[in-house]
């Protein structure tokens, strides 16, 4: 069961989305939160949920796998959407003990409530169209630049997938251990949360030093196929833009100054 | 040239005490004198704690020695402007499928050595599928490593050192964790490998039956080698095999426990056809000395 869990959410398809380069992607996903946070005005909005919506449409990803995302911040959104309700200073609308609702107040939650969502939204559809591999090896080729301030880029993207390889393994071998302890008497699951707790410290031991020992043989490993770090290391699939990439890129840059224009610009 | 020549290797491991202090030191490979030649397929036994690992790590540089010299197709081990020549020379597959695989699909994995060697991306593609091919696993090169079965990962893991285009692949105790139809899969691939391509290999292991088709065969204890030559004339020495605590196959057992119950059977066979052979011609050359006697009356 443990060995057929998918890390990230990526879900398979053949669109224009899942084929586009992943730096697109990722400069596409910041600008447009940048954009969510430049617009001011409902209009504004009104464009960005135009273009979200456009872009959802050529994931061909269904639109229920972008509201799983949402369930997990649901309390984020209550609380900003709670606080900027009732503690925006501004004319009053309704008023009952201590707590007011002013007029304002119900624009920046209803704003900030749009803003969360298409936010979320629209990254869960970065990670739903690119796959965790293509993520890493975009961060760490849109990081680059930063290797000249002697920042280990290639390190930290070689730690990501790493990590993305063998999260399913450690899983599986918790499982293992689980079980094994289970089949002896352990108790993961009655008691107080304390007494959970506790009962995870033997898990956890046994855990740490399978883990430790997996690192071991790895680096040997990796010492063993010429691994030296990145320098002089080339790509077997290295990231080459393409037509359709740049064409994106303009129309990214057209998005941006459109919502710029109409979100902050034009007095409406 | 000899691919692998060792002389007089020695190794110790320091051993420290609880507050990191060292105690002294463990003797794991002691007085090891050994030349491969190209295209020799090798066999390396013994039992837990007798070195062969250690041994093994020195011809990949992963260890160097504490006395004596390590030559790697005339490269000497402990010269470090050697130390990737020498790992690209002679490649190593490691005892845990798991813990060796870095690449989250096959392919990508059997590209990291390419990779880290600086060859070329086209030439990279041309590598990886002509070692996948060349064990068999090309139809899994889109697959995720975890949902292979042991033995397809460890020829993974062999695929990943073939594409670096070693001269000699040493295998430490490849099938160790695999089950029987596992195991039968990899040591099928390590000897295509050494007849088809013609890498040297050096297979470490402690199942008899993978050895028996090796050129030479060597048998360790404690740090040393103790027995020599091919696997008939290590096989024939079934007493001085069971004091190393080590298993004879068990064809060559019964073989053994035939001959000394009186059979007039040859020393060290190693197959069951080897023995059904030797009884078959054995029955008949019976039948026909009864025959004889018989027409003689």
């Amino acid at each position: 069961m443990l060995r057929d869990i998918t890390l990230g959410q990526y879900y398979q398809a053949d669109s224009l989305l899942h084929r586009l380069d992943c730096r697109v992607k990722l400069v596409g996903t910041l600008l447009f939160i940048i954009s969510l946070f430049v617009v001011d005005n409902f209009p504004g909005y009104a464009l960005a949920a135009v273009f979200l919506a456009v872009c959802i449409r050529l994931s061909k990803v269904p639109f229920r796998f972008m509201v799983k995302g949402m369930k997990a911040i649901v309390f984020l959104m209550l609380f900003a959407v709670v606080f900027n309700l009732f503690l925006t200073p501004g004319t009053p609308v309704v008023e009952f003990w201590k707590l007011k609702i002013t007029r304002e107040g119900i624009e920046m939650a209803v704003k900030m409530a749009v803003r969360l969502t298409m936010l979320i939204i629209g990254s869960s559809l970065m990670t739903l169209t690119t796959t965790p591999n293509l993520l890493t090896d975009g961060l760490e080729s849109l990081l680059n630049p930063l290797k000249k301030l002697k920042v280990p880029v290639h390190e930290v993207a070689m730690m990501m997938s790493i990590a993305l390889r063998f999260i399913p393994i450690l899983l599986e071998e918790t499982d293992k251990i689980m079980k094994a302890q289970i089949a002896r008497g352990a108790d993961f699951e009655s008691g107080s949360l304390i007494r959970r707790a506790k009962a995870m410290v033997p898990l956890l031991v046994p855990l740490f030093i399978a883990a430790f020992r997996r690192a071991n043989d790895l680096a040997m490993a990796m010492e063993a196929r010429c691994y030296r770090g990145g320098e002089g290391r080339t790509k077997m699939k290295p990231l080459v833009y393409g037509k359709r990439d740049f064409v994106a890129y303009g129309v990214l840059a057209s998005y941006l100054a459109a919502a710029v224009v109409i979100g902050r610009v034009l007095p409406i | 040239m000899n691919i692998i020549e060792t002389s007089h290797l020695s190794y110790d491991y320091i051993r420290h005490d609880e507050e990191g202090n060292v105690e002294g030191t463990t003797r794991a490979v002691s007085d090891v004198t050994l030349s491969v030649k190209p295209g020799q397929f090798i066999a390396i036994l013994g039992h837990n704690g007798s070195g062969k690992s250690t041994l093994a790590k020195h011809i990949n540089a992963l260890l160097l020695p504490s006395e004596g010299t390590v030559f790697v197709d005339g490269m000497d081990t402990r010269e470090e402007g050697h130390l990737w020549d020498v790992r690209q020379t002679a490649g190593m597959v490691f005892q845990n499928p798991d813990n060796q695989i870095i690449g989250q699909v096959v392919e990508e994995d059997v590209g990291f050595g390419p990779e880290n060697m600086g060859v070329p991306t086209k030439e990279i593609w041309e590598r990886v599928e002509e070692s996948l091919k060349a064990v068999g696993m090309y139809a899994y090169r889109k697959y995720s490593p975890n949902k292979l079965s042991g033995g397809q990962k460890q020829r993974v893991s062999i695929a990943g050192v073939l594409a670096m285009h070693p001269k000699c692949i040493v295998l430490d105790e490849p099938t160790a964790m695999l089950d029987p139809n596992g195991r039968k899969e990899v040591i099928r691939a390590a000897r295509a490998l050494n007849e088809v391509e013609g890498v040297t290999i050096l297979l470490i292991t402690h199942y008899m039956e993978e050895v028996i088709h090796a050129d030479t065969v060597l048998v360790m204890d404690e740090g040393r080698v103790v027995m020599q030559g091919t696997p008939r004339e290590v096989f024939s020495r079934v007493e001085q095999l069971r004091q190393l605590r080590l298993d004879v196959p068990q064809v060559t057992l019964l073989a053994y426990e035939l001959q000394k119950s009186g059979l007039p059977l040859p020393d060290g066979i190693l197959t069951a056809d080897e023995l059904t052979a030797e009884l078959t011609a054995l029955r008949e050359k019976q039948e026909r000395k009864a025959k004889k006697e018989k027409a003689c009356h």
